[in-house]
């Protein structure tokens, strides 16, 4: 089933806009990215660069009115998911593409059981009886390490704290063993000793099951240790683009330079924080030129002119800026600063 | 009374004494009589006796997961929150007994910053009534004299004198975030609870706010109680740090010796477990993953409150409340397992509790 070339997922020129009374707000603007099997991508932005309207459009539940998919390929295991009938892609949602989100409270249904909700994945995707559907409901909640996993799976939503309803959301999305699991900020919501039992579950479930992961998150901290490759996102494009391990040790961006600097590191002793000026724009109203440059400290007239290319500095490693390989060539080693 | 009184260095500004808020969550009515006899009032002790000096100028950071009472304790201090029992001293004045109206005079010195820029501002109020509703509420100042100090105030925090006449809803929340910072600077105050201000923000306005409130704080002598679940921004922009447990605090020492060496084993699992942007430094960390969540405030474990999810628990800590002990100079934690001459509770033998015993002698004190 695989495609030739090994890729699981492939997203070719995505675009998706919004109509608002504020004008076509263009919230992803021409993405593309290819995901191996087996490898965790991350995505990074603030918010309102597109970074979860990316993977909605993915999964085709981008709210029509008023969102609209206007162009691109996502292409999954050689099927342009796009082109699916309503029909065809209920059978990859859920299936073959799982999700997790944000918020675990407003993810699960508060009337039911969470062994009904559990069950019902499997019921309806593999043809399980309800028997077997439970059976592997309490499997799933032994998986995701919820103790006492007989009992627990007949209790309420509200019966969970926080971080083990983020589990339930695991199980749930695992239960039918995905080829791709997107995780948009699943650990934004909890408290950091939670976050790293959480990430910890995903980072040992991918390497037993093998499924690949995108990951949003606003965190680089989470991006360094959780991700092979790196989407840096701003006003609906892609800034750059690379290899986790190469982005950290020398960015070709301005903006991720800027993101980089501006978290504090604890373990040096700093005076100033480094600090982007401005906001992030409102993607409705972007001016010609790069959306970043009124915030860039590396701007100059070209930049308030003309988009900029989107530059190939190594094999892996792109950067959509007029200057990137300036950028690149004296960011080596001082991005950690 | 675990702190030190070292008073030949820093002056203190604030004293927290054996301050408690605890709030009644009923349980004790008809209904829960007949049906659930036996089970009594429901009483969530969100802060359980904390004791704490804040010296002149500093940036204390309070550090601690939801639930742990940390931002209770910042509005208790203020009186936002009526605390149950203990004191909140400032300039001689015990803020948590005074009557309203004086409590009224003392509170111009005493100033909050909220951690919702959405929510914290009246939408129907200009930019200008918003930063100058505290000129008028403390007579400070009337007509074009508050409006020179209100566009004073607003460039101080890095507006534009043009916002004046707009509404809430017009900015971004790093702007609202900078409005509500102007307002509590408008009466000149001494100290500031800055609860969590920075976490509903994005990441490149996170480090703008962080260094205005520093940059404020050079500026005009502020002593800042920063509240923050953040580990690396409590690390940044504090000088001291504490770490809040359930209703307790647990450690406290300067923010580089907690963040580099923490003593207690709570701060040791709370600061492995935050990510470090360097993909390298990730790879090759040892992860302390804490089992379970944090309990119920309303029924917290006997003993050491931490011991259900700590590694390193033997049966005594069960038993004992462990007080905040100095177990090297300036540095305190509260954990029978450790002692100022066996800090390390790697090093301690199994089943050891070397501060057993100065625990039980400070408890006799105490009676």
């Amino acid at each position: 089933m695989s495609s030739a070339n090994g890729n699981l997922l492939e997203v070719n020129d995505l675009r998706t806009y919004f109509d608002t009374e504020d004008g076509v707000v263009k919230a992803v603007d021409g993405i593309s990215f290819r995901l191996k099997r087996g490898e965790t991508l991350g995505i990074v932005g603030e918010s309102g660069s597109g970074k979860s309207v990316t993977n909605l459009s993915i999964i085709r539940l981008i709210p029509d009115p008023p969102g609209r998919i206007v162009g691109g390929e996502v292409v999954f295991n050689g099927q342009d998911i796009l082109l699916l009938s309503g029909k065809e892609v209920r059978k990859i949602r859920g299936r073959r593409i799982a999700m997790i989100f944000q918020d675990p409270m407003t993810s699960l249904n508060p009337f039911l059981k969470i062994s009904r909700q559990l069950m019902e994945m499997t019921q309806l995707h593999l043809g399980h009886t309800k028997a077997q559907a439970y059976q592997h409901a309490i499997k799933m909640l032994e998986t995701v390490g919820i103790p006492d996993a007989r009992t627990r799976v007949d209790n309420y939503p509200h019966e969970f704290s926080g971080g083990m309803r983020q589990r339930v959301m695991i199980a749930m999305a695992l239960s039918c063993e995905p080829e791709l699991l997107i995780a948009d900020e699943p650990t934004t919501a909890l408290d950091v000793t939670i976050q790293a039992q959480i990430l910890e579950l995903i980072k040992k479930l991918k390497q037993e099951t093998g499924t690949s992961v995108i990951l949003i998150t606003h965190d680089l901290g989470v991006v360094a240790g959780m991700t092979d490759h790196v989407i840096v996102m701003y006003a609906g494009k892609i800034f750059e683009q690379a290899k986790t391990s190469e982005l950290f040790a020398q960015t070709g961006n301005p903006y991720t330079k800027g993101l980089l600097r501006s978290v504090p590191d604890p373990t040096a002793e700093q005076g100033q924080l480094y600090q982007i000026p401005g906001s992030p724009p409102d993607v409705a109203h972007l001016q010609p030129g790069c959306p970043f440059a009124p915030r860039c400290e590396r701007a100059e007239e070209i930049c308030r002119r003309e988009f900029p290319p989107f530059v190939k500095l190594t094999a892996d490693h792109h950067s959509l800026c007029h200057f990137a390989n300036e950028v690149f060539a004296t960011s080596a080693g001082v991005t950690s600063n | 009374m675990a702190l030190v009184e070292s008073q030949n260095g820093p002056t203190t500004l604030l004293s927290i004494r054996d301050l408690k808020v605890h709030f009644d969550q009923g349980g004790n009515d008809l209904l829960n009589r007949l049906f659930q006899p036996g089970t009594g009032k429901r009483v969530v002790k969100a802060v359980d006796g904390v004791s704490l000096d804040i010296f002149h100028g500093e940036t204390l950071g309070l550090v601690g997961e939801s639930g742990c009472g940390k931002s209770t304790l910042g509005r208790a201090i203020l009186r936002l929150t009526q605390p149950t029992a203990g004191q909140v001293v400032f300039r001689n004045q015990d803020l948590a007994h005074l009557s309203n109206r004086k409590l009224r005079e003392h509170r111009r010195h005493l100033q909050i910053i909220f951690q919702d820029p959405y929510a914290s501002l009246n939408p129907r109020m200009t930019i200008g009534q918003i930063v100058g509703e505290p000129l008028e509420t403390f007579n400070l100042a009337r007509g074009a004299e508050a409006e020179r100090r209100v566009q004073e105030l607003m460039e101080t925090v890095g507006l534009s004198k043009r916002f004046i006449k707009r509404y809430p809803h017009e900015f971004s929340g790093g702007q609202r975030q900078r409005i509500g910072i102007a307002r509590a600077l408008a009466v000149d105050p001494d100290f500031i609870v800055a609860d969590e201000p920075i976490s509903a923000l994005d990441v490149s306005i996170q480090a703008q706010i962080l260094n205005l409130l520093e940059q404020l704080q050079r500026k005009k002598n502020l002593t800042y109680l920063f509240i923050s679940h953040d580990l690396r921004a409590i690390r940044h922009v504090s000088d001291r740090t504490a770490v809040m447990y359930l209703g307790k605090l647990v450690e406290l020492g300067a923010a580089k010796t907690i963040y580099d060496e923490p003593l207690m084993p709570y701060t040791k699992a709370l600061i492995s477990s935050v990510p470090i942007p360097d993909p390298e430094i990730e790879a090759a960390r040892q992860r302390i993953i804490l089992e379970g969540d944090v309990p119920s405030p309303i029924n917290p474990p006997s003993g050491c409150r931490f011991h259900t999810r700590c590694p390193f628990a033997i049966e005594v800590c069960r038993e004992i409340e462990p007080k905040l002990v100095e177990i090297k100079p300036a540095h305190f934690a509260a954990c029978i397992r450790i002692s100022p001459d066996q800090p390390h509770i790697e090093n301690v033998a199994p089943g050891d509790a070397p501060g057993l015993e100065l625990n039980q002698r400070m408890d006799a004190q105490i009676a």
